[in-house]
């Protein structure tokens, strides 16, 4: 009786599952595991900016503290709320992909690309802000006023804009291929690829735009907000 | 990694992560505008550090997730810290010694 299960379950493999995995359990736990893997390297990605900001910051806290003071806290703290909303969006849709849910799984995922879009589109009205007021770091960089002081900052604030354009142009295009990753995942959705049985790539996608949303989280603070106790 | 067990259980958690997540931001801009002294930066950086724990936690699904998960996840901050602490001790350390170059 249970041979006979064992070779009528090993005929009808669902076709979601790769020939050398015993079952979807085991699948899912390995996709899991290497998107975690993934993750890993893109800490250290992210990790090396990291480590030049807290060099840079440390050694120029004065010129960094001001040049924060220069970027718009309200852009950046709506930002960081429109992407927690995205997070938020992103788990149900894990979530409703997993119970079987296709219209509301299509519907957030939907909702995660449009609030991923708005928080392109606020960055690229900062960054044009930065590029009017001379804030760019190159040949027409403009050493910028002191908010607190009103005494020109120290050159070094050209460091403080190198790394939030290097830090935040990373993230963008995170945000970009996060939400091409999503549009392939509607794609997908549409054709019922999705069950509770099998919802990998879903749950795959979710936490890459989770781990996106974290380092924005350390973004926020460790850019925007350095010097807002001096004004 | 049961996802079907708590289907119902699930969004309510994300909500709940989800508000703290929004009080925990506005929290952190009224922080950074005190005069703390030295004190602004771990503010920031634990409010921060609460923050992404809640989203890997509940979101990410750490919660459900088997444990080695966890030890990959943990293995990033292993190496962070060793980029960061090995680097800044080379940077904190130079003007100690009067070293031609440093």
């Amino acid at each position: 009786m249970a041979d006979a299960h064992a070779a009528a379950n090993s005929h009808e493999a669902p076709p979601e599952l790769r020939h050398h995995f015993a079952d979807l359990g085991a699948q899912r736990e390995a996709s899991t595991l290497a998107m975690w893997l993934f993750l890993v390297t893109e800490v250290l990605f992210f990790g090396g900016m990291f480590t030049a900001y807290v060099v840079y910051r440390s050694t120029y806290r004065h010129a960094f503290e001001g040049a924060s003071n220069l970027l718009d806290l309200t852009l950046g703290a709506v930002n960081t709320a429109v992407l927690i909303c995205s997070s938020l969006t992103m788990a149900l849709a894990v979530w409703a992909s997993g119970a079987g849910r296709k219209k509301a799984t299509i519907l957030f995922l939907v909702g995660t690309i449009l609030l991923g879009g708005v928080f392109l589109g606020i960055k690229a009205v900062e960054y044009t802000q930065k590029f009017q007021h001379h804030e760019v770091p190159g040949p027409h960089f403009v050493v910028p006023m002191d908010e607190a002081t009103h005494q020109p900052l120290p050159r070094q604030s050209e460091m403080f804009f190198s790394l939030y354009f290097c830090m935040t142009g990373l993230h963008a295009l995170h945000m970009i291929i996060g939400v091409g990753l999503l549009t392939w995942l509607i794609v997908k959705a549409r054709r019922d690829e999705f069950s509770p049985r099998y919802n990998t790539p879903v749950d795959l996608v979710g936490l890459y735009w989770h781990f996106v949303d974290i380092v924005w989280i350390f973004l926020f603070p460790l850019l925007y907000l350095l010097g807002r106790h001096t004004l | 990694m049961s996802h079907g067990s708590a289907s119902s259980a699930a969004p309510k958690a994300y909500f709940a992560v989800f508000g703290a997540l929004m009080a925990l931001t506005g929290l952190t801009v009224w922080a950074s505008f005190l005069h703390l002294g030295v004190w602004n930066t771990p503010v920031a950086l634990a409010i921060a550090v609460t923050k992404a724990l809640l989203v890997a936690w509940i979101f990410m699904h750490l919660r459900h997730a088997p444990k080695f998960t966890w030890f990959v996840a943990a293995a990033s901050l292993v190496w962070l810290a060793f980029l960061i602490l090995i680097t800044t001790s080379d940077y904190v350390t130079r003007a100690w010694l009067p070293i031609y170059g440093r």
